[in-house]
């Protein structure tokens, strides 16, 4: 099992739903957030070009934040989600300057804090709360190793990147472009 | 982020919306040395998915989107998520109405009732109960009508309290219930498509989105402006590979996912619309059979464009010919699937109906009027009210106070009722009283001056809000209203493609000493021996009633939040042979209006040019950002955790030419002088063109008590003090604003 989120760069609006359907869900604080929301526009006036793309944790698959978590708070579970234990964690911060994406945040509770593809919805059979309330549906959620999941099936129809690749990260959010 | 902004070039925008996550850049002392709280891994703990729901409409916006509010462990208020049954949001809601908990956490709420000590204006009130409050407003509305007579108090209102609130007008004896949504903003399209089709587009608009093929959007930002089903259909359409054509002078987000972006000089659409519709004519890519069948003043129509060529509107609106024919034949090529928006704010140059009439008829040439892809046969279901007694007639109504003005006007003008309110524009008849209910008027309706001098002359100012805004600082007695989160209201019926009802109820008792409209209603119907109009002590009485003789209940209705109905024929679009009749008088299409001639104006749209910016000024344009409700969402603090101010956007060779620069603080100046209360961060970007500078509506407040919010960002509507006023039906518009930039005194500390 290889969980992977591929996100619509065609269809992405920037509204932020994603952002603020994270915070409410995970109670992240006020002031801080699991998601963000970039937008990259390119060339001049009036010949522009426009991408804009929900971003987060890339739950990479060579995950430099758990390769230098000193007490193992960071750690991959099954189907491959990077997920942080905050007992263990302690705020060292590592995790985040090791971090190519800027994912993860320091709670104000003391711990290190990012997204977790909301596993504890996975769990319940449920998708991640920013792909299930995107009003343009533009977040496809899924296992990789399964061919008809909704991401593999439109990671396979169209054309897509990641961010940093050359990093070495192997990182499991993709972007259709 | 550092790393990718100092490697960009100058032409490359890169923000990051939302905001960054605010420990991330603090990443200082304060994190290192946090005292360590663990929560334990329970946090996220699986239990929390399966709580209590109890159903809702959406209040932060007008496209009221039906969904669940759930609750945490301890009960309270956790999160709302769409109703998968609702036609308005196919179960997934906007940012507004996910952050929507923070309307009722909101710690800067209205909590009790007021009652000003001092003169008006100057914000010092008292606090009172109720009984105090709702005595002293009965007092001063009878000692109005008994002055002036009934018609002489006003509503303005907007949203959910409107419903009883206009019951106890109506009951009072006036009609003067205005809503901003008219005059500021879609009138102009509600007028222009009644009087070609009989009929007018409705909320949530009749496009039919989902199924286009071709979308064409004038200065209308979908997606900016996050009406929900619009932003989920346009997305469905872009899967489907339609086409989208947007006229905009800002590259804006629908514009990035365009197949043609027109870059079109502010002012002059009418000039494109019309090119358009000769192109449309002349190369004869028009319906014929269509226009043949539904309807008139074709000849006069071809006539009248014979002279609009895409050479002539090319010197006008700076598009080549070459993109206003493609893009013409890209919409003949996708008819009748396809949809030339009708826009929602459309109050932009004082001639919007006339505008929004050449929309029309490019639809109806196109012959998207009735057909799948263009503009579907919208469904309600109808709800018995309860009997009341029969409203007394109304002895002179808003027509009245400066007749023969805005004779086209389908809805109430507030600026009418504005004006009338200041003696020196002699009205008919004066208005003496104004209930202020859930629009923040200062905000709402440009020239603020004018508002302020009519606010002076006023016996009685109330207003009802559950945020102290700007217009409750100028009131008499200001009440408290709770939430839509803590209240019943009147069940949705608008209109969609198929007829469905919801419900609204409270998902906790009401906060501090606030209360819902429908009581506040009845208590003051009391007050002034209109009781009979509101009979039922409970609003869920009513409902219950209500639903009963439809054969359902509320205990029914609150497993459900929606019932969708089905239609009663299968008519969404118009029969290969349907004849059709057309609410208009010749029962037909009117792309000749015959009835606006008779009023004295012109029968077919022109294009007239509007003045152009002055040297060193920009013309000021505005819109919306997609986690905002105009101004009343600006101090929600989940939303403005994702936007807490606004930015002025500026051309990079404007900027250049200003040795402006990212991130600075500027203040902005008028075409009258009028400087801005607050400074505004400035984004450079390519997206704006060089004549113009953009921003978003709804900053800039100067309430204080608003305490997250307060002078973040600039005010357009403090700007906003040329209005070029619709002849024919009172739209304010607002797009003919100059600005200039001031860079002294202007830095965040000089503000605040």
């Amino acid at each position: 099992m290889r969980y992977a989120m591929a996100v619509d760069t065609k269809k992405c609006v920037g509204c932020s739903d994603c952002v603020v359907a994270c915070q409410t869900e995970n109670k992240v604080p006020i002031g801080y957030c699991r998601d963000w929301v970039v937008e990259v526009i390119d060339g001049t006036y009036p010949q522009l070009e426009a991408e804009i793309r929900s971003e987060r944790c890339n739950h990479c698959s060579n995950a430099p934040c758990v390769r230098c978590c000193p007490t193992g708070a960071s750690h991959i579970v099954n189907g491959g989600i990077v997920l942080v234990t905050p007992g263990k964690c302690i705020g060292c911060g590592a995790c985040i300057a090791s971090c190519p994406y800027d994912a993860r945040y320091p709670h104000p509770e003391g711990y290190v804090d990012k997204c977790t593809f909301c596993q504890h919805r996975i769990v319940k059979g449920m998708i991640p709360a920013c792909a299930a309330v995107c009003p343009t549906r533009c977040i496809y959620f899924g296992d990789l190793d399964d061919p008809n999941s909704d991401v593999s099936v439109k990671l396979k129809k169209r054309k897509s990147k990641t961010l940093i690749p050359e990093a070495g990260t192997r990182p499991q959010l993709y972007f259709l472009i | 982020m550092n790393q990718f902004l100092s490697c960009m070039t100058n032409r490359r925008d890169f923000i990051r919306i939302t905001s960054m996550g605010a420990g991330v850049l603090a990443v200082g002392g304060g994190f290192y040395q946090a005292a360590r709280a663990f929560s334990g891994p329970g946090k996220t703990s699986e239990a929390i998915l399966d709580l209590a729901r109890t159903p809702t409409y959406c209040e932060i916006c007008f496209w009221k989107c039906a969904g669940w509010v759930y609750r945490n462990e301890e009960g309270k208020i956790w999160k709302i998520i769409g109703n998968d049954e609702d036609q308005h949001c196919s179960g997934r809601f906007c940012p507004r109405g996910t952050g929507g908990v923070g309307m009722y956490y909101d710690g800067d709420r209205l909590k009790t009732p007021l009652i000003r000590t001092e003169e008006r204006g100057k914000q010092v009130f008292r606090e009172t109960g109720w009984p105090e409050a709702l005595d002293y407003i009965a007092t001063r509305m009878k000692s109005i009508r008994n002055a002036h007579g009934p018609e002489s108090l006003a509503l303005f209102t907007h949203g959910s309290g409107s419903t009883y609130l206009s019951s106890l007008m109506k009951a009072f004896g006036s009609g003067n219930i205005a809503e901003p949504s008219y005059a500021q903003c879609r009138g102009p399209r509600d007028e222009a498509f009644m009087w070609t089709f009989g009929e007018e587009v409705y909320s949530p608009e009749i496009t039919d989105i989902r199924d286009t093929k071709c979308l064409v959007l004038i200065g209308s930002h979908i997606g900016e402006n996050m009406h929900n089903g619009q932003v989920q259909e346009m997305s469905d359409a872009i899967d489907k590979g339609a086409t989208i054509i947007t006229v905009d002078p800002r590259f804006s987000t629908a514009a990035g996912k365009s197949k043609y972006w027109l870059p079109i000089k502010p002012s002059t659409d009418i000039a494109l619309l019309l090119t358009w519709i000769h192109e449309v004519i002349y190369n004869e890519y028009y319906d014929k059979e269509y226009v043949e069948k539904y309807c008139t003043g074709f000849d006069q129509l071809k006539e009248h464009v014979r002279n609009f060529t895409p050479e002539w509107a090319y010197g006008i609106t700076t598009l080549t010919p070459d993109l206003i024919k493609k893009t013409a034949k890209e919409m003949a090529n996708a008819a009748p699937a396809v949809i030339v928006h009708p826009g929602r704010h459309v109050t932009w140059y004082g001639d919007d109906t006339q505008r929004i009439r050449a929309i029309a008829i490019l639809n109806a040439l196109l012959g998207s009027w009735g057909r799948r892809g263009g503009f579907y046969r919208p469904a309600r279901q109808t709800i018995p009210s309860y009997p009341v007694p029969e409203f007394p007639p109304l002895r002179k109504t808003w027509q009245d106070l400066f007749p023969g003005t805005y004779s086209l006007a389908g809805g109430v003008v507030s600026n009418a009722l504005i004006d009338a309110s200041i003696p020196e524009n002699k009205p008919a008849y004066p208005i003496k009283g104004w209930i202020v209910n859930g629009t923040n008027l200062i905000s709402t309706i440009p020239n603020q001056a004018n508002t302020l001098k009519a606010i002076q002359n006023l016996d009685l100012l109330v207003a009802i809000d559950t945020m102290p805004m700007e217009i409750t600082g100028w009131a008499d007695v200001i009440l408290p209203e709770c939430t839509y989160l803590e209240r019943y209201d009147a069940l949705r019926t608008g209109p969609h493609r198929k007829p469905a009802i919801a419900l609204r109820m409270p998902a906790s008792d009401p906060m501090y000493n606030t209360r819902p409209g429908y009581w506040i209603a009845r208590e003051l119907s009391k007050k002034l021996d209109l009781g009979q109009f509101f009979p039922m002590e409970k609003q869920e009485e009513l409902l219950d009633w209500q639903l009963k003789q439809i054969g359902s209940s509320l205990e029914l209705m609150k497993k459900t939040g929606v019932i969708t109905f089905e239609r009663e024929a299968d008519d969404l679009y118009f029969a290969p042979d349907e004849e059709v009749a057309f609410a208009t008088d010749s029962g037909k299409i009117e792309l000749y209006s015959a009835y606006i001639e008779q009023l004295g104006f012109d029968p077919l749209p022109k294009y007239t040019p509007h003045e152009e910016p002055p040297e060193g000024f920009y013309r000021l344009i505005y819109g919306r950002a997609p986690m905002h409700t105009f101004s009343r969402t600006a101090n929600n603090p989940n939303l403005t955790d994702l936007m807490d101010e606004n930015t002025v956007w500026i051309n990079p060779k404007v900027a250049k030419a200003w040795a402006l620069n990212n991130d600075q603080y500027i203040r902005l100046r008028n075409q009258d002088g009028v400087v801005s209360d607050f400074p505004i961060k400035i984004r450079i970007t390519e997206r704006i063109r060089w004549d113009s500078v953009y921003m978003v509506h709804g900053f800039g407040h100067a309430q204080k008590q608003m305490k997250r919010c307060y002078g973040r960002g600039a005010s357009d509507t403090q700007l906003i003090t040329r209005v070029m006023t619709d002849p024919l039906m009172g739209g304010t518009g607002m797009r003919g604003n100059f600005v200039t930039f001031i860079t002294e005194n202007s830095d965040r500390e000089a503000a605040s």
